[in-house]
């Protein structure tokens, strides 16, 4: 059989399939847990995840940074569709090289969009893809943030205004693409993309 | 105003104002996550001075104006002039361009760039000490190539004194900053868009 054949333990290529993650430190064990750990995983169901009973290690910092992502993706008052801020996260995820955080965040954006082929073609191709002016807009504008000098320019707010948005749309494009740049180097660096271990909810 | 505010220059009223009033519980848990990582009422092994340093060097390599100035005063105030001049000289030493690194081999080996170097003088990572230039190692890694992430990369820290918990607020507060960086900068270029 090829090499090609074989399946990696960790996940080499940008997928919208579920994988796993495996912890590079030790996380804290159930039975550790205080009360504080507790209520800063804010959802109990978190305790089941080596990856926030790692987080829980600094259990405010923990609580602050999941309220804050749950403020930016998850809350409905007007603003950019679901949708558009999944797909910041997910061109974020593709630039940095988040396997991980980009499975869960393409998966996401598709859903929302019903737009699987294109979502595919980000993760294929990668930011420098063409998925329509409004999506290529929020990629381009993600991608100038992420970059190290930033190159974020009026001409980014200017050309997502042209694909309808407003001021509220716009930041959360902004707050969306800036977070992932938090997500993304906690995932990335405190543990793997595993192909071996089940889903473990570690959602972003 | 928080921190937020004063850097991106969103006054009271102002029609930004209004704008971060639309994610008021990411307005609000911003500012928290910048208390609890910067000056938290128990630092642990972690020091306030020592998380200035590491700011003050994120903010540096990133290079936007506000955000540099403001946790250079920070680290001033919080570790005094010496340690603020030896982290300035820090950035000098190693400032690079990201995001860089190498995937798990396979087809996206193409893409793969070489991770910047850090390489600090020895008469800065002396002023700096072990502790710090460990930490430092591991937060330009972090901002430029977190794709080369391993389990190997904790050995040097761990080697400098850095236990489970420190490491995780040390990561948590570079990506934080990753965050807080971007996020002044966007909403700037927003204000000053209408």
């Amino acid at each position: 059989m090829p090499d090609t054949a074989v399946p990696s333990p960790v996940p080499n290529v940008f997928t919208r399939a579920q994988i796993g993650w495996v912890p590079f430190v030790e996380p804290l064990s159930e039975a550790e847990l205080t009360p504080h750990h507790i209520a800063a995983l804010i959802d109990a169901a978190r305790a089941k995840s080596e990856y926030f009973r790692l987080l829980a290690r600094d259990p405010d910092a923990l609580e602050h940074r999941t309220r804050t992502d749950k403020d930016i993706f998850y809350n409905p008052e007007a603003g950019a569709p679901r949708a558009d801020r999944e797909l910041a996260a997910a061109a974020v995820s593709r630039f940095n090289g988040c396997i991980y955080c980009c499975s869960v965040h393409a998966r996401f954006a598709a859903t929302y969009a019903k737009r699987e082929a294109d979502v595919d073609k980000l993760l294929a191709e990668g930011v420098g893809t063409d998925i329509g002016e409004r999506w290529n807009a929020i990629v381009a504008a993600s991608v100038a943030l992420t970059a190290i000098p930033m190159t974020f320019g009026p001409e980014h707010v200017t050309r997502l205004r042209a694909t309808g948005m407003d001021d509220l749309a716009i930041s959360d494009i902004i707050q969306a693409a800036s977070f992932f740049n938090w997500a993304n180097r906690l995932m990335l660096s405190l543990g793997e993309a595993s192909a071996d271990r089940p889903p473990n909810g570690a959602a972003r | 105003m928080d921190v937020i505010d004063t850097l991106a220059g969103i006054a009271p009223g102002s029609r930004m104002d209004a704008v971060r009033d639309g994610r008021k519980v990411a307005r609000t848990h911003a500012q928290k996550s910048y208390d609890v990582l910067l000056t938290p009422a128990a630092p642990g092994d972690f020091s306030i001075a020592e998380r200035f340093a590491v700011a003050a060097y994120v903010a540096g390599l990133h290079r936007a104006a506000p955000t540099v100035a403001h946790y250079a005063a920070g680290l001033r105030e919080h570790g005094g002039e010496v340690l603020a001049g030896a982290v300035a000289a820090a950035v000098a030493q190693t400032v690079a361009e990201g995001p860089k690194g190498a995937y798990p081999p396979g087809p996206l080996s193409v893409e793969d760039t070489p991770a910047p170097p850090f390489a600090l003088s020895p008469e800065v990572a002396a002023a700096l000490g072990p502790k710090l230039v460990a930490a430092l190692a591991h937060t330009h890694y972090l901002v430029f190539h977190p794709r080369d992430a391993a389990a190997s990369r904790f050995v040097p820290l761990k080697e400098a004194g850095w236990t489970e918990d420190g490491i995780v607020s040390l990561s948590q507060l570079v990506s934080f900053l990753a965050f807080q960086i971007r996020v002044i900068a966007g909403l700037s270029v927003l204000a000053a868009t209408p």
